[in-house]
């Protein structure tokens, strides 16, 4: 799974195979041009090698997805959908800096979304649960250190 | 940092930027003062925001693996998150790694272990596979094993399965596995049914038990009330996850044999088809989404038991309605899946209603790639009843199709257009018409087999040259069109020729005036074409001969245009019109085989699913069809070795090129190699047998002196048959520019009598002058009838450069003098070889006589050693030849040095001298 934004900047990648570093670049160069030379009302899978691509655009950011021959488009497309709206329940009305700022948030929650490339966890109330668990092992030890927050970076 | 990285103006200050704070990194992970665990992961998550912005990590790892075994769960988080996204496999590490992992997974807190999990199923390799592969399931099935920790286990080890299957041993903990398929938490059901689809995908019969309870749970999902599930209804949708994923693993198996679970997965089928005609919930497309999601996985289970006729029609109905929806994905996906419902029998005839909905899609659909889908759909619906439409719509649509695509539409096209051909006219013009439109679309595979089929139906043959002929009239035509032209032409213009208005000459000046616009290779074929004519049309042979003598062709820069011509102009005035008519006979038939295309189209789209749907189609319409079906199926070989038989079919007085010498030649290439080995023995000799099989042998007696030679050829004819149409040529190698060739060696031959009867000899004398040095042995290449088979053959003809030596004889003194006179390095040639014969003396001094040089004694200060002197006499210059042989008896191998005032001189003799050792 890869997300960009409209420029082609990565903001997230997770791959579910292995593949050396210099795969996954040209992998992701190939993929960023040609689904940014898209237009807007075409369909949003095409076929790339021997994978199918499902593509989405919210706001500034294209998500995209590579999925084999069997699997099913639509659904993916809403796995998509479910992870922008675990975004966005989280953050509160999502936007792309939240993703770049907050990096391991956006990888903390599509590890309990997804996993090994399949669906974990479809309720977006258990996932959340998860995360927020976490934030609070994270919070009531980080009393002890002060707001670590805006210090992380 | 972030900032100031966002803000900065360009991608030097970001780089100088970053270069800056990586050097702080790092002098703050060697600093004497030890880090504190916030310290370490404040900067291990910079350097992981550096990695992510594109730049390259090289170090941190180590600060990374030492968080992991933090008890602070921020800390450990974000160990696990660096240690996912840049582990490598250094081998030091892992250890580590998985050494915290197995401290996390012991430690009985959820939290920690899904974590653990998490980290094994994001690196997946194979050494966590060796360290976990056994642990894994007993979590998995443990009873107390929390949820969360149990989804987080099932696709673990599910992603453990897929790098290394056979590190995941299948046990007891299988059966409980499956069982998780009625577990109470529907996200462990999500979990495990993925697990269970990919494992039973390799081990069926482990988890047959699967089918009926995927079936009930099915069953309860798409019963229930949409508010049922709570938080698992997605837009108004049960489950769609779920639901999709149990109708996969169901796609595992063969339709449930107990007639219970059957019915009720009928029943199944037939609701979510239900569901699709009413009216949404949601006008959201998240809900029209995720429940067209389940019904076209529910299509693929119906596509893929193949048993319900009526559920199949259904389906195919229901993506009817999809082929006209708004919604361009939804178009897309009801193409595909319809393309997979063509090859059932029970709906194919349903597809078919949908025709002209899909050639309107490619008329009007505005996204290359559901163009592409449409083009693939009615590929799989053409069938004898629609072919001639698909096939003049696809036509259509190739002269505005996409560039991307038009090499497979014109595949396809040529595939279609010859498989469901009743009339062959209209194949021959449904092709000529693709090389029109898209001639520079059009690869070798598909004029090959327009020719082919052209020479395998008779019934076609005048047709084609008819509507040839008639397409070359087209001021510009593509080249492609030459070819065929030129071919068919070639072969059956004969057939057109009683026409005043397709005369033979008509012909020829119509082909001719395309001749200089071609490339080298058609150019080829064209002359190729016009050496046909000369058999089919005598009347116009002056005219040809005369366009072969040109300057423009005989002394053209391109070699294979030059030989061409001049072998062709010298066949056409020596040979009889008997023996023109067996060389320029028309083209056998070809072997009935696999079409080329079908070939080329399965390697484009890889072997999935074109054989699938051919050898589906095959089946169906072979009953039709009956053993008309122009397909069959052997395998493939390169098309080019018959298909191209016409180019070197008239080159019989050449050394063909191999490997487009099979179609005519019944004795190709090897006989030239078999008599290697005789050729080398007449190096050092003048007489001898020179090749000998069942039918002929052949002897020569040679004699030369200075640099002219004459040679006796004697060709015994060993059976008691007569030889009909013997005709011996000797011919100079490919190697060499036949011109060139003819300027070094000056060789005349007096024809023989053509019929040589059996047990008879005759003989024939070869005059040889060699004009200045040469590497290549001419050939001598014999045809001829016996019994009513046509033979050829070819061998080696032993006049070598050695042959036209005058030993010199000189003292010690003399020698060494000119051997330091040529020190030149290129004068000199070295080898150093392994005895191939008994290091004997005297068959070497022998052997170094026959060569042709004087054997010097006592020049050596080695008496072991051989040294010769002599010179190479050409009509143009002479040659002095040192050389020296040095036996190594211990070792048994010889150093043969050379040296000459020519390079090439020395190179040829040292080449020649030592295979005789």
């Amino acid at each position: 799974m890869l997300l960009f934004s409209r420029q082609g900047k990565l903001r997230l990648q997770k791959w579910y195979v292995p593949l050396s570093d210099k795969e996954k670049k040209k992998i992701t160069r190939e993929l960023v041009q040609t689904v940014l030379a898209r237009k807007p009302k075409m369909c949003s899978f095409l076929e790339w090698r021997d994978l199918k691509i499902v593509y989405k655009r919210y706001a500034s950011l294209y998500f995209c997805c590579a999925i084999e021959d069997q699997d099913n488009e639509l659904i993916t497309l809403e796995i998509i959908h479910r992870y922008v709206e675990l975004l966005d329940k989280y953050f509160g009305s999502v936007c792309e800096l939240d993703i770049i700022f907050n990096f391991e948030k956006a990888y903390f929650i599509l590890d309990e979304f997804l996993l090994g490339g399949e669906v974990q966890e479809t309720s977006k109330k258990n996932v959340l649960k998860a995360i927020e668990q976490a934030d609070l092992l994270q919070e009531s030890q980080n009393e002890d250190w002060g707001g670590l927050s805006e210090d992380i970076l | 940092m972030c900032v100031l990285l966002i803000s900065g103006k360009s991608k030097e200050a970001e780089i100088k930027r970053i270069n800056k704070e990586l050097a702080n990194i790092r002098s703050k992970f060697k600093g004497d003062k030890a880090l504190d665990g916030y310290s370490k992961k404040k900067y291990v998550c910079k350097l992981l925001f550096i990695f992510l912005l594109g730049h390259d990590i090289d170090f941190g790892h180590m600060e990374a693996v030492n968080l992991l075994s933090s008890n602070r769960y921020t800390e450990k988080q974000i160990g696990y998150l660096f240690i996912s996204v840049l582990v490598n496999s250094n081998s030091e590490l892992i250890r580590l790694i998985n050494n915290a992992i197995k401290n996390d997974l012991a430690s009985r807190n959820p939290t920690f272990m899904g974590l653990a999990l998490h980290c094994i199923a994001n690196v997946g390799s194979r050494e966590m596979a060796e360290a976990f592969a056994g642990e894994i399931p007993k979590i998995l099935v443990a009873g107390d094993t929390m949820d969360s920790v149990k989804q987080s286990a099932a696709l673990c080890l599910l992603r453990l399965y897929r790098t290394s299957p056979d590190l995941v041993p299948m046990g007891d903990w299988t059966s409980r596995v499956v069982h998780l398929l009625n577990d109470q938490h529907l996200g462990v059901v999500t979990a495990a049914t993925s697990l269970i689809t990919t494992l039973a995908q390799k081990n069926p019969e482990e988890f047959k038990t699967s089918v009926s309870l995927a079936v009930s749970r099915l069953s309860r999902i798409v019963t229930s009330a949409s508010t049922d599930l709570q938080d698992y209804t997605y837009y108004f949708v049960p489950a769609p996850w779920l639901s999709v994923k149990l109708l996969r693993l169901l796609q595992c198996y063969p339709p449930p044999e107990d007639p219970a679970v059957r019915g009720r997965l009928t029943e199944c089928l037939e609701t979510i088809l239900n569901k699709a005609q009413e009216p949404p919930k949601s006008k959201k497309v998240q809900h029209s989404n995720a429940k067209n999601a389940v019904l076209f996985e529910a299509i693929s289970l119906i596509i893929h038991h193949d048993s319900e006729p009526n559920l199949l029609v259904r389906a195919c109905n229901q993506l009817g309605q999809f082929l006209q929806h708004r919604e361009t994905n939804l178009r897309y996906l009801a193409l595909e899946s319809m393309c997979t419902l063509a090859s059932s029998e029970f709906s194919h005839e349903a597809v078919k209603t949908h025709i002209e909905t899909v050639i309107n899609a490619l008329k009007t659909e505005r996204d290359v790639s559901v163009r592409q889908r449409a083009v693939d759909l009615l590929y799989a619906m053409c069938d004898r009843s629609n072919a001639q439409q698909i096939v003049a719509e696809m036509l259509n649509y190739l002269e505005t199709a996409d560039y991307s695509i038009r090499e497979e539409i014109v595949l396809k096209v040529a595939i279609l257009a010859e498989k469901y051909a009743v009339d062959y006219t209209w194949y021959v013009d449904t092709i000529l018409n693709l090389i029109r439109i898209a001639g520079d679309y059009v690869s070798e595979e598909v004029w090959y087999r327009v020719i082919q089929i052209v020479i395998n139906r008779d019934d076609v043959q005048g047709y084609a040259a008819k509507t040839v002929f008639e397409a070359l009239q087209a001021p510009a035509c593509h080249e492609n069109l030459v070819k065929v032209g030129g071919y068919i032409l070639g072969e059956f213009g004969n057939l057109i020729a009683g026409d005043p208005r397709s005369s033979p000459l008509i012909q020829f000046n119509l082909l001719h005036s395309k001749f200089h616009l071609c490339s080298v290779p058609t150019r080829a074929l064209l002359l190729s074409t016009y050496i046909k004519f000369v058999n089919l049309f005598p009347e116009i042979k002056t005219t040809i001969q005369d366009v072969l003598r040109s300057d423009s062709q005989l002394k053209n820069a391109d070699v294979e245009l030059q030989q061409r011509a001049v072998e062709y102009l010298r066949l056409s005035t020596i040979a009889s019109t008997d023996i023109l008519a067996t060389v320029l006979e028309e083209m056998p038939p070809f072997p009935e085989r696999e079409s080329s295309i079908l070939a080329k189209l399965k390697k484009k789209k890889g072997p999935g699913t074109v054989t699938d749907l051919e050898e589906i189609k095959k089946e169906r319409s072979s009953d039709m069809n009956g053993s008309a079906e122009p397909t069959s199926v052997n395998s493939t070989p390169s098309p080019s070795a018959d298909l191209l038989g016409l180019g070197a079919a008239p080159l019989t007085n050449s050394a063909p090129p191999p490997s487009s010498s099979g179609s005519l030649h019944p004795e190709p290439a090897d006989t030239v190699h078999d008599a290697d080995e005789l050729f080398h023995k007449f190096v050092c000799k003048n007489n001898g047998v020179l090749f000998e099989n069942q039918l002929l042998q052949i002897g020569l007696k040679s004699e030369f002196r200075q640099n002219l030679g004459r040679m006796f050829i004697f060709y015994g004819n060993k059976t008691s048959t007569q030889f009909l149409n013997f005709t011996p040529t000797v011919i100079c190698s490919d190697d060499l520019h036949f011109l060139k060739q003819f300027l070094c060696l000056n060789l005349q031959t007096k024809p023989v009598d053509p019929t040589v009867d059996g047990g008879a000899q005759v003989q024939q004398v070869v005059n040889i002058e060699c004009v200045s040095d040469f590497m290549e042995a001419p050939i001598l290449n014999i045809q001829f009838r016996y019994g009513g088979t046509f033979q050829n053959l070819s061998v080696k003809l032993p006049i070598t450069l050695n042959k036209f030596f005058q030993p010199t004889e000189m003292s010690s003194q003399d020698f060494f003098q000119r051997w330091k006179q040529l020190s030149n390095p290129k004068q000199e040639v070295q080898n150093i070889f392994k005895a191939k014969h008994p290091m004997d003396a005297e068959i070497t001094k022998a052997k170094i006589i026959g060569f042709g040089s004087a054997l010097l004694e006592e020049v050596d200060p080695n008496p072991a050693n051989f040294v010769g002197a002599g010179i190479i006499h050409t009509k143009t210059t002479q040659i002095g030849c040192l050389l020296r042989l040095e036996p190594n008896l211990q070792a048994q191998m010889y150093r043969l040095t050379l040296r000459t005032s020519k390079e090439a001189v020395s190179q040829r003799l040292c080449e020649l001298l030592s295979e005789q050792f």
